[in-house]
């Protein structure tokens, strides 16, 4: 049986106001996590709108589970609160928190079928049979799953049995959804769908606040509202995540997030003009990009998006560096070209060639805008 | 066709000789089958050595041998039950919640299972037998005239003794199940609202049902057939089909109804272990 994708209509179908509520902000309060000497969280403070997307991003051990553990109550913080809406949950036990939770393996329980699998929060929460009974189908037909109540867990493939998960976790209302890396066991191509039916899902579901843990950037591009990157057990940056893309205020974020050049430079000029760009030089090169406040003489670095930079240059190009070309990988959709400027490579992806490529070791010139560059500051750790 | 002729012929595959079942099916059957038969033989002999089944319908219905099937039964069963619960609640507590030492604990029930089971008993009696810690302590304490706690006597000290011996081969394979349950599963049900009752009722125990059975089995299996902890404790009136089959042969020296009655037995023993083999199968075990 096919699986029917999220879609509007199947939210319309089941009245999706139902299942919108109203959600709740997150706040932490400078909560640390511990165990024994060994310091997991460094203290925390963090808020999450009502109906916002956060995603928590970060390398292993970084810190980001375990902030979504003290959230869920598995995880006891050392120190500091945590409120959702007014409640401070600190201590309460995790049954009496009003969340839901959807993590990697799914984690359904194997000896019940999908509607029990579904209903179980709800029965657990003392809800009456004909509430139950209606939830149950509103919630799998939010996730296009209504053709399968009857089936057990093995009877489903990875993407269907997470969309249960996901349905189960919608089923009694939360007031967060916690999401730790819900497609990471799932394939590419199945993630890559299941990423745009999550923000659909979102979407229909605007109230719904939701953090989101995984270390695909991919994922938190495509859904937060605004990110925090983890490092070490603490907050290296947090933002609205398209302000964090542009303009990472730190090296570590622009190298997590996407893919970063990054050219050491020293600044020229500070910020001026209405656009408040700042001139910095690269060698023979006067490059201006979007400013942090930095001073004449500052040692800093520029931050170029691969996808930025192009092979040829127009009125709005205005900044114009010369590299070495190294490297050319075809990928089909994408070229990836791997120059050296001033000692550091310096990627390029490409989807429009010139037609006649310039040869391994030849210098190249690389033009891009400079609202598409940012000074970035060297040596910040969160 | 000129390449392949080139080829090297495939070695042959050297089958054993079949021989070989020669030596293991001979020792089976002088050590195991040969003395089975004589005594299903022998049941269904008199002591002439002429046919008899009359002699196996009367044990059937004998008084002595329906109490000790009754008394045999009523005693597996309730240890069985006991052994199911001391089971699990050990099982959750040492699986579920995180102490320091649980793998220690646990490693020490196990050790229950090397121990011969008279030794329990033998313990029992330094603490609840008549002249035991519990009773001086009692005694002396409230200046009684005899001891107070009796039960060790009874069936109840057989099935006490029982459930202390048996219920690690209940935790083991309840110990294997409850490590494969996925704590993701447990998160789960508690982030959306379920108790740590219902948890275990419902998300616990489902996955734990072929251990229990496999468990369970095996204690009906091993106190059907316990002797030494019945001999020990020396209850009175308390008879087990084991014990009535001793008694038989070695007291009184009636052979046809002491293997009469160890027929049944066998039969009995066939039958559970079966059960527990289904359940082992079914567990992966």
């Amino acid at each position: 049986m096919s699986v029917p994708a999220f879609t509007g209509s199947n939210v319309m179908d089941v009245d999706a106001a139902k299942i919108r509520g109203a959600g709740s902000n997150v706040h932490f309060d400078k909560v640390s996590v511990a165990y024994g000497a060994h310091v997991v969280l460094h203290p925390l403070t963090l808020d999450i709108a009502p109906g916002e997307i956060l995603a928590m991003i970060g390398p292993s051990g970084s810190g980001k589970t375990t902030a979504l553990r003290a959230v869920a109550g598995f995880v006891r913080p050392a120190s500091g609160r945590i409120r959702i809406g007014a409640t401070d949950v600190t201590d309460l036990p995790p049954y009496e928190r009003g969340l839901g939770m959807v993590v990697q393996n799914y984690a359904l329980f194997p000896h019940m079928r999908v509607e029990d699998n579904v209903a179980f929060g709800l029965r657990a929460q003392g809800a009456d049979k004909a509430l139950i009974g209606e939830r149950v189908k509103d919630s799998l037909a939010t996730v296009g799953m209504s053709g399968f109540a009857k089936r057990y867990p093995r009877e489903l493939s990875g993407g269907q049995q997470q969309r249960v998960a996901i349905a189960r976790a919608l089923a009694v209302r939360p007031r967060v959804l916690l999401l730790d890396e819900p497609l990471s066991a799932l394939d590419a191509q199945i993630r890559r769908n299941m990423v745009e039916e999550i923000a659909k899902l979102h979407r229909d579901l605007p109230g719904l606040t939701i953090l989101y843990v995984t270390h695909d950037q991919t994922e938190a591009l495509t859904l937060a509202d605004k990110i925090a990157i983890m490092r070490d057990g603490r907050v290296s940056s947090h933002g609205p995540t398209v302000e964090l893309y542009r303009l990472p205020p730190n090296r570590f974020t622009a190298e997590f997030l996407g893919r970063a050049n990054l050219l050491p430079v020293t600044v020229t000029e500070g910020a001026t003009g209405p656009k408040g760009f700042a001139t910095a030089r690269l060698g023979d090169a006067l490059l201006a990009g979007a400013a942090r406040g930095e001073k004449p003489g500052d040692k800093t670095l520029l931050c170029i998006r691969p996808q930025h930079l192009s092979l040829t240059g127009d009125e709005e190009h205005t900044n114009r560096i010369v590299g070495t070309l190294k490297e050319v990988h075809w990928q089909g959709e994408l070229t990836h070209l791997v120059l050296e400027v001033d000692g550091t490579p310096v990627r390029v992806s490409a989807t429009r060639l010139p037609v006649s490529l310039p040869e391994r070791g030849s210098a190249v010139p690389l033009f891009f805008t400079p609202g598409d560059t940012s000074l970035v500051p060297e040596d910040v750790r969160g | 066709m000129a390449d392949a002729a080139v080829l090297p012929a495939p070695a042959a595959k050297r089958v054993p000789g079949r021989f070989w079942i020669v030596p293991p099916a001979a020792l089976l059957a002088l050590l195991f089958f040969y003395p089975l038969v004589l005594i299903v033989q022998q049941a269904f002999m008199d002591d002439s050595g002429m046919a008899n089944v009359g002699e196996f319908v009367r044990v059937l219905h004998a008084r002595f041998f329906l109490n000790a099937l009754i008394n045999t039964i009523t005693i597996s069963v309730t240890a069985t039950a006991g052994c199911l619960i001391v089971g699990l609640v050990l099982g959750l507590i040492l699986a579920f919640v995180p102490f320091p030492g649980s793998g220690v604990i646990a490693r020490l029930i196990d050790t229950f299972i090397a121990l011969p089971t008279f030794l329990v008993t033998l313990a029992f009696t330094f603490l609840y037998g008549s002249a035991g810690m519990l009773n001086a302590g009692l005694t002396e304490a409230f200046s009684l005239q005899a001891p107070p706690v009796n039960f060790l006597y009874s069936t109840w000290g057989v099935v006490l003794a029982e459930v202390t011996v048996y219920s690690p081969f209940v935790l083991r394979p309840l110990l294997a199940a409850f490590s494969l349950v996925d704590r993701g599963q447990i998160e789960a049900a508690s982030v959306l609202g379920a108790r740590p009752f219902r948890i275990v009722r419902q998300v616990i125990l489902p996955a734990a049902v072929p251990a229990l059975i496999a468990g369970g089995s095996l204690c009906l299996l091993l106190t059907v057939n316990e002797f030494g902890i019945v001999l020990f404790i020396g209850a009175k009136g308390v008879i087990t089909l084991p014990l009535l089959i001793y008694s038989k042969a070695i007291q009184e020296s009636a052979y046809q109804v002491a293997c009469i009655i160890a027929v049944i037995n066998i039969a009995l023993s066939l039958g559970l272990f079966g059960l527990y083999r289904f359940a082992a199968g079914r567990l992966g075990a």
